[in-house]
């Protein structure tokens, strides 16, 4: 048993309150680009076994569009945002305003703009959490990969590896209006620094 | 149809010839495959890091590290009578899935867990017969217990047999 399981309630919905606001702030810079309202859905933290991180995406073999970030500082971890095909080919047609279709894969044209459109959405993410907690976060340039869920999230959990088989994620679902696009995003901070994040929020730490 | 046995990650398991062994999703993990083909006894870890000796505590989960997945994978195929000296090894995954520019460190593990489990494999003199390794993709592999062929498949690269 790792400390992730002794979490308090409340520490869990701080931690709740972390995705909510970051995607929150996300949601709005993805609104204003596609014009469009998006939602979003209450945020989950879950603590799970290794192999059971890439459930809630339809298993360690979907394939998924995703941007990776790494964040260092001193609340250092990973953040992915998640895209099943069909919806990153939908959010390129309203983006680029084609009508329907795109068949194949991705051009390098549409492969560069969802690495921006990742950029952005992770950053307003990121300086959320960076204003909310005071903490400078440095994230790495986004890189993206259109991969099984499971070779991507895994990852993110390398960190848990050290203590334990079950790793902690705040995951937020947002959606556009029509709910033909649906996207999530994975925050994934490393273990050592949940006492960083509940000291900066100013609540009772570890 | 065989028997299909899920080795998940960090897990590891042992099939015999009516089975076959497999893992899905690997990325930066390796799935190291062994085999006896005297007895038909074959085995599978899914090594999501190197070394043990960054492990924080005292129970370790020994199918995580490559350092005491592999031994203990041969001892549980030793229990179903195969010898680690006709034992072959073939080996899957440790892809670079993403990169960050300077930060090589962590991003690195993946070959740093092929390097490492070679180097073991080497120390009980199990030859590798064949490896689908590196790279930018991930991996689902599947090991026959009866022939000892490992079926890898990928979304950007199709299937493959080694």
């Amino acid at each position: 048993m790792s400390f992730i399981n002794r979490l308090a309630d409340f520490q869990m919905d701080v931690l709740k309150e972390v995705g909510n606001i970051g995607a929150g702030h996300a949601a709005t810079a993805l609104s204003t680009l596609l014009n469009k309202p998006v939602d979003m859905s209450v945020p989950a933290v879950k603590i799970v076994s290794f192999e059971e991180i890439s459930a809630s995406v339809g298993g360690p073999e979907q394939p998924v569009v995703a941007v990776f970030l790494r964040v260092d500082g001193e609340c250092s971890g990973s953040l992915f945002l998640l895209f099943a095909e069909t919806s990153a080919r939908v959010l390129m047609n309203l983006l680029l305003n084609k009508e329907e279709g795109g068949e194949g894969e991705f051009t390098e044209m549409e492969l560069s703009v969802l690495l921006e459109i990742g950029n952005i959405l992770a950053g307003s993410y990121l300086s959320s959490l960076s204003e909310l907690t005071g903490i400078q976060l440095s994230p790495s340039v986004p890189s993206l990969a259109i991969d099984m869920a499971g070779a991507i999230l895994s990852f993110g959990v390398l960190s848990y590896g050290e203590m334990g088989d079950q790793a902690l994620f705040i995951d937020t679902v947002f959606l556009e209006g029509g709910h033909q696009l649906e996207g999530s995003f994975f925050f994934i901070p490393d273990p050592h620094t949940f006492s960083h994040l509940f000291q900066a929020l100013g609540v009772p730490g570890l | 149809m065989k028997v299909l046995i899920k080795v998940g990650m960090a897990d590891l398991n042992v099939a015999g010839r009516e089975e076959s062994l497999r893992s899905t999703g690997l990325g930066s993990c390796v799935g190291v495959a062994l085999f006896d083909p005297r007895v038909k006894v074959a085995g599978l870890a899914h090594v999501m890091l190197p070394q043990s000796s960054i492990a924080v505590g005292k129970e370790i989960n020994k199918a995580k590290f490559a350092d005491t997945a592999i031994p203990e994978l041969i001892r549980l195929m030793q229990e179903k009578g195969a010898k680690a000296e006709c034992m072959v090894g073939k080996l899957a995954g440790g892809s670079q899935m993403f990169t960050l520019g300077n930060r090589e460190d962590t991003i690195r593990i993946g070959p740093r867990n092929v390097e490492t489990c070679k180097a073991i494999l080497q120390q009980y003199g199990i030859p590798i017969t064949a490896e689908d390794t590196g790279g930018n993709y991930g991996r689902t592999i599947e090991l026959d217990g009866s022939t000892g062929i490992l079926h890898i498949r990928s979304v950007q690269h199709g299937s493959r047999e080694i």
